[in-house]
């Protein structure tokens, strides 16, 4: 059995205790919401788009270590790139925690590195709390589809 | 007879399971039971010896699987005190059978501005229902409040129930554990003129259940959370109210006639069940009956109330202000399901936490989330325990509680 020290990284704790870009943007920033019907987790993204590109980005919502240390991680790496990027990089955030685009059999652009993302591998061993630590990343999807 | 857990645990071959050299702490009965030997053996000989259709055949085989599943019929009929064996209807799950309720009854009886009142403590599946039919039927939803400890506030109820048709509560949380006065509010609901419609899903399985010293009118719970299989619940109505409903699922072994024009109901109970039902399963219930039944469901509450009345002070006296446990502090009124804030900690990381320890609580919602809205969380952990639960459990759990905080500490 997979030990806790696979899943709770020093990183994750970091992000978990001091989750980075919490808050609101105001409209016209797109804002989608999300829930872990599993568990009763509630995220919101907001994102300012301009451009073809995320100028800013906050999060707000409670949720578990996992679910709020992705989206502070998420808001991290996704802020100031473009939306090709990020898009791009939620594929391949997905495909790390073994989630596959269906019908979508293109290569994933890797040349890019991870970061802290790369902390948050172990969670693949722990199935469960995979939703957890994809909840930011859809709900992401979601605010770039209402921008 | 005495009451052995020690005893009771060995009938469980799933309790036995090892993982990592430690043994299994199953804390999550309130979600689903563990089956008994007595269960899993009984459906494997019902198999492997008289499975065939019911109802439908002439042949020995099926005649002998028809005496088998009408024979678990009556020993629902026994176990919770009906008047009718043809008052037992059997269903997919609890939920299920409150949407037959919900619909059948609901939908024939049920006008725009009628008012139907539930609780906030109700699980989804007696809400939901409800809802829809808010939207179909334009009816009215009351809530009866909670008071600060987790139990009913029934101080306006009378004025809650005023002018209702229905009144649709749980005989016990699933979250807070709470044993709601479920006589008294039947008598309340008849009092201003509306039926009384009991949830039994977490009662059933650990109560002695008697609908007519209830006063019930419908009754619902779940073979599943009562050491019997999943795939069957159990409907019980009272005879003249299910004679005067329309049928819920069309299909097979619900009619009594079929023509180009239209179709006849068949007779309770074969009207609200439509289809082949799960053959296999309402065996295994039946043997989980007589299961329960011989050990007595007043010694499972007994030992459930000391189980919960240890577990209160033990969790309590260890931790103090790092644990909120929600609901009754009187196990009196209470059953053996806790739920419970830990420090910071997210129930979900708790859960995690524990499983390192091969403990099984549940982490979430619960499928209440008026509830948890009310409790001011997204999810809380909970612990349930069962008959097959000792105290050693208890103590599994907490001591796994300790340290559980320090890798989350804000
Ligand atoms: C109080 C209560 N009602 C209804 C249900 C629904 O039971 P089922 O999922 O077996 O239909 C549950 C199950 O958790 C419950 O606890």
């Amino acid at each position: 059995m997979p030990g806790l020290e696979d899943l709770y990284r020093e990183i994750i704790l970091d992000h978990y205790r001091t989750p980075r870009n919490r808050g609101e943007l105001a409209p016209p920033a797109s804002k989608a919401e999300g829930h872990n019907p599993l568990c009763g987790d509630e995220i919101q993204v907001y994102i300012d788009v301009a451009d073809g590109v995320v100028r800013d980005i906050k999060i707000g919502g409670q949720g578990c270590s996992i679910s709020q240390s992705s989206a502070s991680m998420m808001s991290a790496a996704v802020k100031g790139k473009s939306i090709d990027d990020i898009r791009n990089l939620v594929r391949r955030f997905k495909h790390m925690m073994s989630i596959e685009e269906e019908g979508n059999d293109s290569p994933i652009d890797e040349s890019q590195s991870l970061g802290d993302l790369e902390a948050l591998q172990g969670v693949v061993k722990f199935p469960v709390r995979i939703k957890c630590a994809v909840l930011s990343w859809n709900t992401l999807l979601d605010a770039l589809n209402n921008a | 007879m005495s009451f052995d857990v020690a005893l009771i645990k060995k009938d469980f071959p799933l309790l036995q399971r090892v993982i990592n050299n430690k043994p299994l702490v199953y804390l999550d009965s309130a979600n689903t039971s563990q089956k008994p030997r007595q269960v899993i053996d009984a459906m494997s000989h019902f198999m492997e010896t008289s499975y065939a259709p019911i109802n439908r055949s002439a042949y020995q085989l099926a005649a002998e699987s028809t005496d088998a599943f009408e024979h678990a019929r009556g020993l629902c009929r026994t176990f919770i005190n009906a008047p009718r064996t043809n008052e037992i209807i059997f269903t997919k799950n609890a939920t299920e059978a409150l949407n037959l309720v919900a619909h059948s009854w609901g939908g024939a009886n049920l006008h725009r501005g009628d008012v139907v009142v539930l609780t906030q403590m109700e699980h989804h599946a007696n809400i939901v229902p409800w809802h829809m039919l808010a939207a179909s039927h334009g009816i009215e939803l009351r809530w009866v409040p909670l008071t600060d400890d987790g139990q009913l506030d029934l101080t306006n109820l009378d004025s809650l129930l005023k002018g209702a048709k229905a009144f649709s509560f749980t005989a016990m949380s699933n979250v807070l554990g709470t044993i709601t006065p479920v006589q008294q509010l039947c008598a309340a609901a008849h009092a201003a003129g509306a039926i009384a419609i009991v949830d039994g899903c977490q009662y059933v399985p650990h109560n002695v259940t008697d609908v007519v010293a209830w006063g019930a009118d419908f009754l619902t719970f779940s073979s599943h959370k009562m050491c019997g299989p999943s795939g069957i619940g159990v409907l019980w109505g009272r005879e003249e109210l299910l004679n005067a409903m329309p049928p819920f699922l069309g299909g097979g072994n619900m009619i009594a006639d079929v023509r180009l024009d239209g179709f006849t109901c068949a007779e309770l109970p074969a009207k609200f069940e439509a289809g082949t039902p799960p053959i296999t399963e309402v065996i295994g219930l039946g043997a989980a009956i007589s299961y329960l039944t011989a050990i007595g469901m007043s010694n499972i509450r007994q030992h459930e109330k000391e189980t919960v009345t240890y577990a209160l002070s033990a969790l309590n006296d260890r931790y103090g202000n790092d644990i909120t446990i929600h609901g009754p502090s009187d196990p009196e009124v209470r059953g053996a399901t806790l739920s419970f804030k830990f420090k910071d900690v997210h129930p979900h990381d708790l859960s995690q936490v524990l499983d390192q320890s091969n403990i099984c609580v549940r982490a979430g919602h619960h499928c209440a989330k008026p509830l948890m809205r009310l409790l001011g969380a997204n999810a809380t952990a909970r612990a349930s325990f069962y008959l097959y639960n000792s105290l050693d459990d208890v103590d599994a759990l907490v001591n796994a509680l300790e340290g559980a905080g320090d890798l989350f500490s804000l």
